[in-house]
């Protein structure tokens, strides 16, 4: 139950930020959807990392303990793509604002035409 | 400072994790439902900070830092400064013409998920026969999870790490790129 708990926390946040990402209008909170759905995984890795057995570990590798923190890495990891997808993003917002003068995801379907 | 014996101990984590999850859920429901842009981003902050509670309590205290300083710190900043860049808090925060399906396509993707994470027969730590040196090894990699993390990132997954200093420089370079008045 104590792993499940946790997986079920960030299963039920990655659907809020699903919903949030495909029903909001305003590129921004796109964004900050996208943002709730990464930190639902994430913390699904590192509970992950915590109360489970790593294949490296159950097979009696040497020093095979430090598996133990493989979610620890792809939480890392994750934080850095995604510190790297706002930025850009922001950017990409900023730059259609200045053409456009909104950032309704519905309004900019130039590349659609 | 000593928190009595085991059990109550056990029983305030427990009270700890339950106050910590319901925050982080209710102001996640809140980002997304919120009129208000802006309350909606301090929303956010609310559910960065109960995601680095939730760190720390799987003892991943490194990782609470870095949430803190890097979504909390940096991350919601610049939403923030892009919210108020864009002046787009009179217009609220709208839903377009799809949100009911929208709303039952994750429910069903919640729903599946859930049922998945209870069927599926974990490999726990708990339950596995594992040797007692590799059960002491393990206490002692969630003892102080620091040396192990840098050892893993920079030896093991090193190429993933340059990779990535790379990625964030395009990014950076981009970004500079694109706002760049011409």
């Amino acid at each position: 139950m104590t792993l499940e708990r946790f997986l079920i926390i960030g299963a039920i946040l990655f659907s809020i930020g699903i919903y949030g990402a495909l029903s909001k209008k305003s590129a921004i909170a796109v964004l900050m959807s996208l943002e709730i759905m990464f930190n639902g995984i994430s913390l699904s890795a590192v509970a992950l990392s915590r109360y489970t057995v790593p294949y490296a570990l159950s097979s009696g590798v040497d020093s095979a303990s430090k598996f133990l923190l493989t979610g620890h890495i792809f939480a890392i990891f994750i934080v850095t793509i995604a510190a790297a997808e706002v930025a850009l993003g922001l950017a990409i917002i900023i730059a259609i604002y200045r053409s456009r003068r909104n950032i309704l995801v519905t309004e900019a379907t130039e590349m659609r035409k | 400072m000593t928190l009595g014996t085991g059990t109550e101990e056990a029983i305030i984590v427990e009270i700890v994790f339950w106050v910590i999850a319901l925050c982080t859920i209710v102001s996640a429901i809140a980002v997304v439902q919120v009129r208000d842009l802006f309350r909606a981003s301090l929303f956010l902050i609310v559910t960065f900070l109960g995601i680095a509670g939730m760190f720390i309590l799987l003892r991943a205290e490194f990782l609470a830092g870095v949430q803190l300083m890097i979504y909390v710190g940096a991350i919601s900043v610049l939403i923030i400064f892009a919210i108020l860049m864009t002046r787009d808090i009179e217009d609220g925060n709208p839903s377009h013409g799809f949100r009911l399906p929208v709303a039952i396509v994750s429910l069903v993707f919640m729903g599946i998920a859930i049922y998945t994470v209870s069927q599926t027969e974990w490999p726990l730590l708990a339950s596995q026969s594992l040797s007692p040196e590799q059960i002491s090894q393990s206490k002692a990699v969630f003892e102080n999870t620091i040396p192990d993390t840098a050892q893993m990132l920079l030896r093991d997954y090193v190429l993933a790490f340059e990779a990535v200093s790379v990625l964030l420089l395009a990014s950076v370079l981009g970004a500079l790129a694109l706002v760049r008045e011409k």
